[in-house]
């Protein structure tokens, strides 16, 4: 038989029906959905008189627009409303939700995961761009929009031609300091924005293998950025051992058949890709963002670039609009950048591990004067977590504000916003103009070096940092 | 859906490339449950100094650009975001087609499914666009039919389109009405591998 990639063999799995000429009609296994981009899809179906056909394969949560001080109080009426038509919508259509209430609640693409609903092998739709974090599990995850969203509530299939595969292959061993962050910026940065537009990705190689769940969930997260729908890992132990007792995954012997199966999905040897590029993770530095696209990042031992440096028209016109709303002058060292806000948080950056990670910078230490630092849990149970292990304590005491889970500051749907001309360095995946804020500067960066940038109101190389500290 | 068959009308500018969703439609903008009324927020952060204030600088605020149908962007145009608000705001606004060398996957997409025609065209065919744009008068016909996009005075080219999406959008079809039409298959799928438990 021909080697396949994982993505064929999910894909053929899936498929309901099939024609020539036509998309295949694909199986969804599991539809997550917001309260942002599911309103009008139930309106539809209440307008056509149509039922949710699978509301067991449906799980729903709040979280784009929560306040994060006090979720409780939510003073905008627009957002309020938007989540109680959440409520109704699940609650006519028998889906559940894990509401501000939940213990269960979260970002939905951290959810989706710490609950054991995501799983190897599995077709998962959102009405959410970043859908592609679930990737990391072996999983075919893609965001869609409202139209999509209405025709997997009412049929739990979608239309779909098959994309192009491409192959990202990250060779080697990462520097002490460098993170999963940094290899997904750098991979953008160097292929570009539209790079994997039409493909699905596999990411591949020793770097990947070697991560953690938490850590590949980052890199899939941005595939995105990257152009493509859905960046995918095949799944290995780490992917087994994550999934073990998690609350929706199988138990007992069903579990091991389960393992069992999702063993034969990984790739095959031989398997070919439309195309494939390798990147040597030993070239990779922390990563800092100095434009308006998530490409455009340089590593933090650099300077900001002079727009002439640039190859095309188009991009030499792009860097000009860009540095001139990042209020950046090209030929200034990335360290020499002051900040005013720092944010910890979103689907990228926001799970235990990447809270971890920043504590250890931030403890015993003091937030620079004049520095907003936010940190933003991905879920309830993260908080939690965070707070047994005291995590939350050394944030507080260095002087950070910490907040109760949603998606807060990497879109700033909810009260969290940076001023307009000030500067952010954020753990989330967008940099665009307005993003954080009309006229806020986002420069994305890893925990560890937003962390560290909270202290030093400015960024700095967290590689001599940490050399300083074990000395 | 509203039909797309032949469509003649004038051409606006944007000449940027990587216009994200977020530059289409800010966040603020998306906490509304309706699927309308979203072209007054259109760019909003570009079109607007202030609340009252259009900003005369920005490209479809110009006097050329006024009444624009169609609008012919740079590469990766709709790139970021998965929300559906910002080809409901495009098309709120008035446009019924968007033109440029390359789009997010998400984003065209979400255009196939309300009837506002996304086309790609070669890069120095987009330039040309681009230049003839700043004449008031300058109109192009689209012919969805015939996969086409012709100024009558010598600009004609032709395009590439699924052929499902293009019957879908010629005729202003309900997908999902279509998608009931092989429930049985569904059925069948469900059986084997979904039983409602």
């Amino acid at each position: 038989m021909k080697p396949k990639t994982i993505i064929e063999k999910i894909w053929e799995n899936h498929v309901v029906y099939r024609e020539e000429g036509k998309p295949d009609l694909l199986y969804i296994d599991l539809h997550l959905v917001h309260e942002v981009t599911s309103p009008q899809a139930f309106e539809g179906l209440r307008q056509k008189g149509r039922k949710v056909r699978r509301p067991d394969l449906t799980f729903a949560t709040m979280d784009h627009n929560v306040p994060t001080v006090n979720r409780f109080v939510i003073e905008d009426e627009v957002a309020r409303n938007q989540m109680t038509a959440l409520e109704r919508n699940c609650r006519e259509f028998s889906i559940a939700l894990a509401d501000l209430y939940s213990s269960e609640q979260g970002i939905v693409h951290v959810i989706g995961p710490e609950l054991g609903l995501t799983q190897p092998g599995k077709t998962i739709v959102c009405g959410d761009s970043h859908t592609s974090t679930h990737g990391a599990f072996g999983a075919l995850a893609f965001g869609i929009g409202t139209s999509e969203v209405e025709h997997v509530l009412a049929t739990q299939t979608l239309w779909q031609h098959r994309p192009k595969t491409l192959q990202i292959r990250v060779n080697g061993r990462l520097e002490e300091g460098v993170t999963a962050k940094d290899v997904i910026l750098a991979i953008i940065h160097r292929y570009g924005v539209d790079v994997g537009t039409g493909y699905i990705i596999e990411f591949t190689g020793d770097v990947i293998r070697n991560m953690s769940m938490e850590e590949r969930m980052t890199i899939c997260n941005m595939a995105i950025e990257a152009g493509a729908r859905a960046g995918l890992v095949s799944p290995d132990e780490t992917t087994f051992e994550y999934l073990r007792g998690r609350k929706y995954a199988p138990k007992g012997e069903e579990f091991e058949k389960a393992v069992e199966r999702w063993r034969q999905l990984a790739t095959d040897e031989g398997a070919t890709y439309d195309k494939t590029i390798e990147i040597d993770a030993a070239a990779i530095a922390p990563m800092v963002t100095w434009g308006t696209t998530p490409g455009m990042s340089i590593a933090i031992d650099g300077t900001v670039p002079y727009p002439e440096d640039f190859a095309t028209e188009t991009e030499r016109k792009a860097a000009q609009l860009a540095l001139r709303y990042m209020g950046l002058e090209p030929g200034t060292p990335m360290t020499e950048i002051p900040i005013q806000h720092v944010f910890i948080g979103s689907c990228t950056n926001s799970r235990i591990s990447d809270l971890r990670a920043a504590a250890q910078i931030v403890q015993g230490k003091k937030v620079a004067p004049g520095v907003r630092a936010l940190v933003v849990p991905g879920s309830q149970q993260v908080k939690r977590k965070a707070e047994e292990e005291g995590l939350a304590q050394i944030f507080i005491d260095a002087g950070f504000e910490w907040r109760d889970s949603g998606c807060s500051m990497c879109l700033s749907m909810n009260p969290d916003v940076v001023p307009e001309g000030e500067r952010c360095a954020s753990t989330s995946n967008r940099n665009f103009e307005g993003r954080q804020g009309k006229g806020a500067r986002t420069h994305l960066v890893s925990p560890v070096m937003a962390a560290a940038a909270a202290i030093y109101g400015r960024f700095v190389d967290v590689r001599k940092l940490q050399t300083e500290t074990v000395r | 859906m509203q039909p797309f068959t032949i469509h003649k009308g004038k051409v606006a500018g944007l000449d940027r490339a990587n216009v994200d969703t977020d530059q289409i439609i800010p966040k603020q903008f998306l906490k509304r449950i309706e699927r309308t009324g979203f072209g007054k927020f259109l760019f909003y952060d570009w079109r607007y100094i202030n609340e009252h204030t259009l900003n005369p600088d920005f490209e479809l605020n110009r006097p050329e650009n006024q009444g624009a149908t169609i609008l012919v962007a740079n590469e990766n145009f709709g790139c970021g975001s998965s929300r559906e608000h910002a080809p409901w705001a495009l098309q709120d606004y008035g446009f019924k087609a968007v033109i440029a060398p390359s789009f997010a996957d998400i984003f065209y997409n979400n255009c196939l499914k309300n009837g506002l025609l996304p086309i790609r065209l070669a890069k120095q065919d987009v330039e040309y666009l681009l230049q003839e744009s700043v004449r008031a008068d300058y109109e192009l016909t689209i012919s969805l039919e015939e996969q086409r996009v012709y100024d009558g005075t010598g600009f004609d080219r032709t395009f590439d389109i699924d052929p499902y999406r293009k019957q879908l959008m010629l005729k202003g079809w309900d997908e999902i009405d279509l998608t009931f039409v092989y429930e049985p298959y569904i059925i069948e799928y469900e059986k084997k591998h979904h039983p409602v438990s």
